[in-house]
């Protein structure tokens, strides 16, 4: 007995709590600041060293002129005064008070990147991550969080949004829209590019016609559909 | 004076002497067995936590993947444990007014960071990084168990080396497709064992003398 107790005895856990800092462990004081973070926010306006955000196309989705950065690198096309601070402000003008020409007026049209079958993957991968909870598998906006009672997202079948060029989409992702947040620290920007892909092939698919589909797959229409939620079909990829 | 000790009491000396042997083999088994029981390791614990956050409700009933608020699991050492940001980007409008979410609200007030209590807490002299098990087929499930079953979230692994190693030296049995990883309900194929070797080497998953050497996790 004596013996055990003097094993015992040397069972202290200084080894396991190390004095250091790990994620999210709370410390009492980190140089000046005690607020309990070891991590500290980032300063404003940092950027990751592996992109330095020169190509604000693909940074804002917004034409370089209409961007707004870096206000004395932008050329002179910059003053058209009401236009562009509406395109550069999209949570001032809802419900149509503007024609669709001028709240996508400014906007990127073209796909920044070279977009592959694999970008188009990962791009449905991460839709069903980040955007399916709300704007739902297919995109109708109803998603399960909808169902839960959150503002229903517009569909983004409707003629509108189909005409949104993706530029649009990528500053609603980065800066957020009416009642959605942004999802400017969860999806990276090359990732919002490869999402909005996806959705230009949901929006595809939701106005297809027998046409679209290639002749050998014609003989699929006609059969009964497969027991396939969303989530099978991602196992059979 | 007699003596103390009759001739009689030798056989209690002698019991003992071979019994000493047994006693200290059962008092080492004891430490080990408590070492393992959840008493121990806190395992099937739920532990106290500022809110009452129900994973079964978010991952389970609600069906949200893992990564919408996990973010850095593929990508990072740590899973990450979710800004008071993500968590107000449904509840700034549903369940908004709970008692319940009191907390995150003045969180989100404040800039106040959420003093959550971590479940699964390695010692610090452990090296673990979620990306490279992630990446490489092992499951949310296999180390976490059902999340989307526990109401109140614990941990189900006892977390000692020897259910580390148990996976180290043979990682076959617990390998899945790169689409099954952040499935909850994935269950091992009957061909597992051909499966796991062929993911195995799908994967690049170093020797098992790599996986158990002592500097993979203490470094």
């Amino acid at each position: 007995m004596l013996a055990s107790l003097t094993l015992l005895a040397g069972c202290r856990q200084d080894m396991h709590d190390q004095p250091k800092y790990i994620p999210l462990r709370p410390v009492d004081q980190v140089g000046t600041v005690s607020d309990g973070r070891s991590a500290r926010p980032l300063v404003e306006g940092a950027v990751p060293r592996d992109d330095a955000r020169n190509d604000i196309e693909f940074y804002t989705g917004k034409l370089r002129n209409f961007a707004g950065l870096n206000p004395g690198a932008v050329p002179a096309g910059r003053q058209q005064g009401a236009n562009q601070a509406a395109a550069n402000q999209p949570g001032t003008n809802q419900q149509g008070q503007n024609s669709p020409a001028q709240q996508f007026q400014g906007f990127v049209t073209e796909f920044p990147m070279p977009i592959t079958a694999a970008d188009l993957d990962r791009g449905e991968e991460r839709f069903n991550i980040y955007c399916s909870v709300c704007h739902g598998l297919s995109g109708d906006g109803q998603g399960m969080i909808v169902k839960r009672g959150f503002k229903r997202p517009p569909s983004y079948h409707e003629d509108r949004l189909r005409q949104a060029p993706v530029g649009y989409f990528f500053d609603v992702i980065t800066n957020g829209f009416s009642t959605m947040p942004d999802y400017a620290s969860q999806i990276s920007p090359r990732d919002r590019w490869r999402i909005i892909s996806y959705i230009r092939a949901l929006q595809l698919s939701q106005h297809a016609t027998e046409a679209d589909v290639p002749a050998d797959k014609l003989g699929d229409l006609s059969k009964p559909p497969e027991k396939a939620t969303g989530k099978e079909g991602e196992h059979e990829r | 004076m007699g003596q103390i000790f009759q001739r009689s009491t030798n056989f209690i000396s002698r019991i003992s002497i071979f019994g000493g042997v047994f006693f200290v083999a059962l008092i080492i088994w004891l430490l080990l067995e408590f070492n393992r029981s959840s008493y121990y390791t806190q395992a099937f614990f739920p532990r106290e936590q500022p809110v009452q956050f129900s994973h079964k409700h978010h991952a389970g009933d609600d069906g949200i993947d893992c990564r919408y608020c996990h973010t850095s699991v593929e990508t990072e050492a740590f899973a990450g444990i979710p800004p008071t940001k993500t968590c107000m980007n449904c509840h700034s409008q549903i369940w908004s007014s709970s008692p319940y979410l009191e907390p995150v609200r003045e969180s989100w007030r404040t800039g106040k960071s959420i003093n959550w209590t971590r479940v699964h807490d390695l010692p610090d002299f452990v090296y673990f990084n979620h990306s490279i098990h992630v990446n490489k087929g092992v499951g949310c499930s296999t180390c976490h168990g059902r999340i989307d079953l526990m109401p109140l979230t614990y941990q189900v692994a006892s977390l000692n080396m020897e259910w580390c190693l148990e996976c180290h030296r043979n990682p076959e049995p617990q390998l899945r497709p790169k689409n099954a990883i952040f499935k909850m309900d994935w269950e091992a194929p009957p061909n597992q064992q051909q499966e796991g070797a062929r993911l195995r080497r799908e994967y690049n998953i170093p020797s098992t003398e790599v996986l158990t050497s002592c500097s993979t996790c203490h470094r």
